[in-house]
């Protein structure tokens, strides 16, 4: 296990200092919003060759800490290493280079004013991947990966459809022969037709290179088909982590639960019609005290209001963050009629 | 037909950009469909399809530059299109109603959220201010809004986007209109809180006895919430009918792709299949169906003309000259 790692965050956190209005500063005994916790101890590892699925509603802090993995925000506390050694603060160009990040939005994330030749030449040049004479034949290469063709590199990125966009995003992404891809969200502004076409180059990404993606999502049934092992994060905590079938199965965080039973579904007999989880996620400046989801959990007991819950191992390689993880109520995420 | 008059009938309704000197520029071709007292009716479709024009089509909101080509909109008997703006107006909100997919753009952000739910009562309903604000107040204690008398002094900013879009089926509820119009509502919302405003929607159409047009492009979503639908693929609808059955049992090339590429979460070790290609441009549409560059099915006679929507059995249809052969054997 500890071998297989090719990312292990340990213990990150990531604090946010907003200075409150200065009006209210003025006013006495006015609340004093100064802090805001945006990852409250983080422990993660990414095994080599696996897709892992970090999930989790708007302000869980998903992205914050695909961005801290990319490097493009410091961690407030907290290790992160690759392949066993501490990544240092300030990454040096190889650094850079072993884990890339593909962006939500193909439409904002692609340079509009250079062709896609330009976007792939830059950093093969850069990062001196290949001899200045081949850089053609290499952004080529790159371009069939993502099944395009060639006529595309003398294209601008508007001249692509959002799907295209992604592939080019991720051939990019790809350029500097990464080890680690972390997508955030890729596929969310895609239309579904073409959402599939893009989850299936992941998988090959994923096969073929045997690159170790992280990706992304709250599409929980595009995780179910995709990743190997999903990560479910709730207020800036990892809440429960476990192998993809295994989660879907045998839910161990009553949020976990609640966040499957609210998944749309395609069959009529699996239809849930009972209201599954009340509320609304606390504030981030404002974090509960004890277990930080049980003002909304059905199961919270007394207990729950006081001791903060780490994340503990429930099974073989399953962790889940509840007190009460091995007596919640079965839970048959999939209508058995 | 046995069924009483619709509430609202869309026929042969056309979109477009008119060009002087062209032929203008068909983005919705040809939609009909009906829509009965109480009904929840599902339009999907990808982007591009034409689902939200239609929408705004019958709500009056068409985007400046798009106008009706041809066709009619009928509400109760009365055509929409032929309607004063004057009388078009009195009819929103106390009959027809629409929640915007983005709350946050659609709600003023300068006015507290309660005055904004209370201006449709005030104007359409005669209320005086405090009486639609007490009314405001209690759709928001309605739509689940913790503390509404507290939330309704509040800026759209200050709330969640959950919080918002409760406002927004508030606001649209308020005046108790027969139909509401719904585009693309939870899209921006966590799984957890659009499950709630989903459960929530279809309850208060309940209560208030409200018919529902549902925009949305997650087949899920639609089997949640509607009884019938209608598939649209580049401005036309391809195939109609009860969700159960058109799930169960697609008979258009085009909604068997769309549910063979969407994962499913009841079937996890099924393969996606994606749609091969792209939609057409629709300034330089095709001659024939519309879906033909992009069917594996696709036979000489598909690129002569496009298809008319045919009834396959009562309430049930599909605008595919080669559905039969492609489907037989499908158990229906």
């Amino acid at each position: 296990m500890t071998t297989s790692a090719v990312l292990r965050v340990s213990n990150i956190s990531k604090n946010y200092h907003v200075p409150s209005p200065i009006l209210s500063k003025l006013r006495p005994g006015a609340l004093r919003r100064e802090s805001l916790t945006a990852l409250d101890g983080i422990d993660l590892e990414l095994r080599a060759g696996e897709i892992l699925a970090l999930v989790g509603e708007s302000g869980s802090g998903k992205s914050t800490l695909a961005k801290i993995l990319v490097g493009s925000v410091e961690a407030s506390a907290g290790q992160l290493d690759y392949r066993g050694l501490p990544m240092p603060v300030r990454r040096g160009r190889d650094a850079t280079r072993r884990i890339q990040m593909v962006f939500q939005d193909p439409y904002s994330s692609l340079n509009p004013r250079i062709t896609v030749g330009a976007i792939l030449a830059e950093l093969l040049k850069l990062h001196k991947i290949v001899p200045r004479n081949e850089v053609r034949a290499e952004s080529i290469r790159l371009l069939n990966l993502v099944g395009m063709q060639e006529e595309a590199l003398d294209a601008y990125p508007s001249q692509f459809s959002g799907g295209q966009r992604q592939r080019i995003a991720i051939a990019r992404a790809l350029a500097v022969r990464p080890d680690v891809l972390i997508a955030d969200e890729p596929v969310s502004a895609l239309d579904v037709s073409v959402q599939a076409t893009i989850l299936e180059l992941f998988t090959s990404l994923r096969v073929e290179l045997g690159l170790s993606i992280l990706f992304v999502a709250h599409n929980l049934a595009v995780v179910q088909h995709l990743s190997q092992r999903v990560a479910v994060m709730y207020l800036g905590r990892i809440v429960e982590v476990a192998e993809t079938a295994e989660l879907f199965a045998n839910p161990r965080h009553p949020y976990t639960q609640a966040l499957i039973g609210s998944i749309p579904r395609m069959s009529e007999s699996s239809v849930n019609l009972e209201l599954v989880l009340e509320g609304e996620p606390p504030s981030p400046y404002d974090i509960p005290s004890g277990c930080r989801f049980h003002p909304r959990c059905p199961a919270a007991v007394t207990a729950c209001r006081e001791i903060d819950p780490s994340l503990t191992a429930v099974a073989a390689d399953h962790q889940s963050a509840c007190l009460l993880a091995n007596e919640l109520p079965a839970f048959y995420p999939v209508a058995t009629s | 037909m046995t069924t009483p008059a619709p509430l609202l009938s869309v026929n042969n309704l056309s979109l477009g950009v008119v060009r002087s000197g062209h032929r203008p520029t068909v983005i919705v071709d040809d939609v009909s469909f009906t829509v009965a007292k109480g009904e929840r009716f599902g339009i999907v479709g990808e982007s591009g399809s034409g689902k939200s024009l239609t929408l705004r089509a019958i709500a009056g909101l068409l985007p400046a530059g798009i106008d009706a080509l041809s066709g009619s909109v009928t509400y109760e008997g009365r055509d929409l299109f032929s309607t004063s703006s004057a009388a078009r107006r009195k009819l929103m909100g106390p009959e027809i109603a629409m929640v915007f997919q983005e709350p946050m753009t659609a709600l003023n952000p300068v006015v507290r959220v309660g005055e904004q739910i209370a201006e449709g009562p005030r104007r359409h309903l005669g209320l005086s201010r405090a009486a639609a604000m007490a009314l405001a107040i209690e759709m928001m204690a309605k739509t689940g809004i913790p503390d509404p008398a507290k939330r309704a002094r509040a800026f759209p900013h200050e709330l969640s986007g959950g919080l918002r879009q409760r406002i927004m089926i508030a606001m649209a509820l308020s005046c108790r209109p027969k139909l509401l119009l719904c585009d693309e509502p939870t899209t921006a919302l966590d799984v957890t809180v659009q499950h709630q405003v989903l459960r929530l929607l279809e309850q208060l159409c309940d209560d208030f006895g409200a018919a529902l047009i549902f925009v949305t492009h997650d087949l899920a979503v639609v089997n949640q919430t509607c009884d019938n639908l209608a598939v649209m693929y580049a401005g036309h609808i391809v195939e109609s009918g009860r969700v159960k059955d058109v799930f169960r049992d697609p008979r258009h090339p085009y909604t068997r792709g769309l549910l063979d590429s969407a994962p499913d979460f009841d079937q996890p070790d099924r393969a996606l299949v994606p749609i091969p290609g792209f939609p057409p441009n629709l300034a330089d549409r095709p001659s024939g169906c519309a879906f033909a560059p992009r069917c594996i099915h696709a036979q000489p006679g598909c690129l002569v003309a496009s298809p008319a929507l045919e009834s396959l059995a009562p309430g049930r249809s599909v605008a595919c000259i080669e559905s039969d052969s492609i489907f037989q054997g499908v158990p229906a």
